[in-house]
């Protein structure tokens, strides 16, 4: 168990720049998840942190060892790979005991290692197959297994469940997390799945373009984002976003106006901002009420997505535009056809500036 | 019987026909070799497809030659080196090629594959220099040296072929375990590689038991050659006579164990000839 510290972090692959100037702090025994879009650097940053990759630039700890240039045997890393690449010719036990027997432990050790780690994982009856005989949880038990039996100071998964299908990609979700209950081992965890970022993790990391958006629990991105990009990115279905223009602030917040909502009291702090200006209005599907139509605000229904708990209801703005979802407890009275009114929950709506930060709320706000 | 079914006849017939030309064209000229060693010297010239008496007296004649039973054994000596070599050397060429990112990586790999066109007699002059030069003349190493050059390219290419398809992140699984280069290529790769193995060393087994100019050039003496020369050296009584029985008798001697070993290592062949040609 260890901290983990990342100071000025960058990575070069000849002349692409993938990880920028990046700082981060992993905590003793915590459960990072590293989210983001594809090709935004989450696997560069822990083959990094693994030493697969050298480091171009900045200062890797952990602990209290700089290991920028220590081979990955001696960081005191597991890593658990996407593909588990199993060894295909050994044993689960083989498998398991192949770095300790490199690490010269004694034998006794080796098995009571090897032991030990199979039964956390519930592989005991598996230790004589080949990888080719198990099932794929079975498979991703075995390579969580290989990662843990050396004790490593941190255990990294890399898109871990990512070949499991989707009932099996649950279970496993859940043991993982109650695996890091019982061992409170720090972990990172990349993945593009933000269910088991949501589930998992105490801290999420954001990334984009090598570059941290945000950090923080999984409640502060929810119902906190920073930027633009970190609402839409974490909430399914995604969060619902309009033009709106800055009427005017004052102390207790500011007024805006959006097409099709009309004119809307926010609490945000807009005095930083314009009278006129461009901003962006986020709702979350949940927080977007449906109410009879009246007036010119009014939206089509185009779609209604019965999901048996919920119902997901898709608006369409203008002929064209992005459509708008709103969520809501089943049964729902609303018809694809019907025109209906928006009414979104003022208090849960965020707002984007030109350049898509958050606005904070206005003092008065935040102090209710 | 209609006529959809006369035609299938037809082709099924066909079918088997052209296969049992083809068995007989590839297989006739060995199955005659086996016949002309098993016939007592004084029927040798007289044609006939089937053996009425078995005669092994070419095979006694052989097996009591000295010089014979000593080609065989510097035969087996120099193969089994060059197959060794040839694969120690290889699998850690191919490791570099396959697995290390270095500038002119496909440069080093073209050459070796264009050294690999060069037929053999472009280089003997010059072999012969460097054989003679090393002290290897009339010594079995000097041919060992001078086949590994020759099955070296084959090798490597292949194997590099087959090791490029190792899932990296297996590798990397090894690294992360603490395994040194030489602890994953031995430990890990090497168990996988197998039937890339038995294919490249089969290939290049065959290639340095078979192989006569080499051998012919750079031995000297009845002790040091191998079995292709000392083949075409058996002798007759006189001068005026060709020897078929005994040369007949031990070319079949050394192409049996030949045959036997392609048996045995078939499947294995074909799954490391076609590594490569799809992605599994
Ligand atoms: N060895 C390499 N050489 C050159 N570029 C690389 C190398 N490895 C990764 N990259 C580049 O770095 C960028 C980040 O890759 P990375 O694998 O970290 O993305 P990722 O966030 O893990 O994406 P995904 O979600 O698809 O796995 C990509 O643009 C990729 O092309
Ligand atoms: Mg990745």
């Amino acid at each position: 168990m260890a901290s983990v510290n990342l100071s000025k972090i960058n990575k070069v692959f000849g002349s692409t720049h993938i990880i920028k100037d990046l700082d981060l702090e992993v905590g003793n025994g915590e459960f990072v998840v590293f989210v983001g879009p594809s090709g935004c650097g989450k696997s560069t940053l822990l083959r990094l942190i693994a030493g697969l990759e050298s480091i171009s630039g900045g200062e890797l700890k952990i602990g209290d060892d700089v290991v920028n240039d220590l081979p990955p045997r001696e960081r005191g890393v597991g890593m658990v790979f996407q593909s588990y690449a199993l060894y295909p010719h050994m044993t689960v036990y083989e498998n398991m005991a192949f770095g300790l027997k490199l690490a010269k432990m004694a034998k006794e050790t080796v098995d009571d290692r090897v032991m030990a780690t199979a039964r956390i994982l519930q592989l005991e009856e598996l230790l004589h197959r080949k990888p080719k005989e198990l099932s794929g949880g079975q498979r991703q038990r075995v390579a969580m297994g290989r990662a843990m039996a050396r004790e490593p100071r941190i255990l990294l998964f890399d898109e871990p469940l990512s070949n499991l299908d989707a009932s099996l990609r649950v279970q496993m979700r859940n043991e993982i997390a109650r695996l890091h209950h019982r061992l409170g081992s720090t972990m990172i965890y990349v993945t593009h799945d933000q269910v088991e970022a949501m589930t998992l993790a105490d801290k999420i990391v954001v990334l984009r373009d090598g570059r941290i958006e945000q950090v923080g629990s999984p409640q502060t991105l929810y119902q906190q984002p920073a930027t633009k990009f970190v609402a839409g990115f974490i909430g399914s279905p995604t969060m619902n976003f309009m033009p709106a223009e800055l009427l005017g602030s004052d102390g207790d917040g500011c007024k805006v106006k959006a097409p099709g909502l009309g004119e809307l009291a926010l609490p945000q702090d807009a005095s930083g901002q314009r009278h006129g200006t461009d901003l962006t209005l986020g709702v979350r599907p949940e927080h977007l009420r449906l109410a009879e139509a009246r007036g010119d605000n009014s939206f089509e229904i185009v779609n209604v997505e019965y999901l048996g708990n919920e119902v997901y209801v898709y608006l369409e703005p203008q002929a064209g535009d992005t459509l708008l979802i709103h969520r809501s407890e089943a049964p729902s009275q609303w018809q694809i056809g019907q025109r209906v009114a928006l009414v979104p929950e003022t208090e849960h709506v965020h707002l984007f500036d030109a350049d898509d930060r958050a606005l904070p709320l206005a003092k008065a706000a935040a102090a209710a | 019987m209609n006529q959809y079914q006369l035609t299938k006849l037809a082709k099924r017939v066909g079918f088997y026909a052209l296969i049992a030309v083809v068995m007989v064209y590839a297989i006739f000229p060995f199955y005659y070799a086996v016949i002309t060693s098993l016939k007592p010297s004084s029927d040798l010239f007289r044609v006939d497809f089937w053996l009425s008496t078995v005669d092994f007296g070419n095979y006694v004649q052989i097996f009591t030659q000295k010089s014979f039973v000593r080609a065989i054994f510097n035969s087996i000596i120099v193969s089994l080196s060059v197959v060794f070599i040839a694969l120690l050397l290889g699998i850690t060429a191919s490791y570099a090629l396959g697995r290390v990112r270095f500038r002119g990586r496909t440069t080093v790999l073209l050459v070796i594959l264009g050294v690999s066109m060069f037929p053999q007699v472009a280089v003997l002059s010059g072999l012969f220099e460097v054989i003679r030069g090393l002290g290897l003349y009339n010594n079995p190493a000097g041919l060992i040296l001078s086949y590994t050059i020759f099955t070296l390219p084959f090798t490597v290419w292949v194997l590099t072929t087959f090791m490029k398809q190792l899932p990296m992140e297996l590798e990397e699984a090894a690294i992360m375990d603490g395994a040194t280069p030489w602890v994953t290529i031995t430990k890990v790769f090497l168990p996988l590689m197998w039937p890339a193995m038995a294919t490249t060393g089969l290939l290049a087994f065959i290639a340095a038991w078979n192989e006569f100019l080499f051998a012919l050039t750079f031995t000297l003496t009845d002790d040091q050659r191998t079995v292709p020369v000392a083949i075409a050296l058996i002798s007759g009584g006189s001068q005026h006579e060709l020897p078929w029985g005994p040369i007949m008798a031990a070319s079949v001697t050394v192409t049996v164990p030949l045959v036997i070993l392609v048996m045995i290592f078939q499947r294995r062949i074909v799954s490391g000839l076609t590594a490569g040609a799809v992605k599994g």
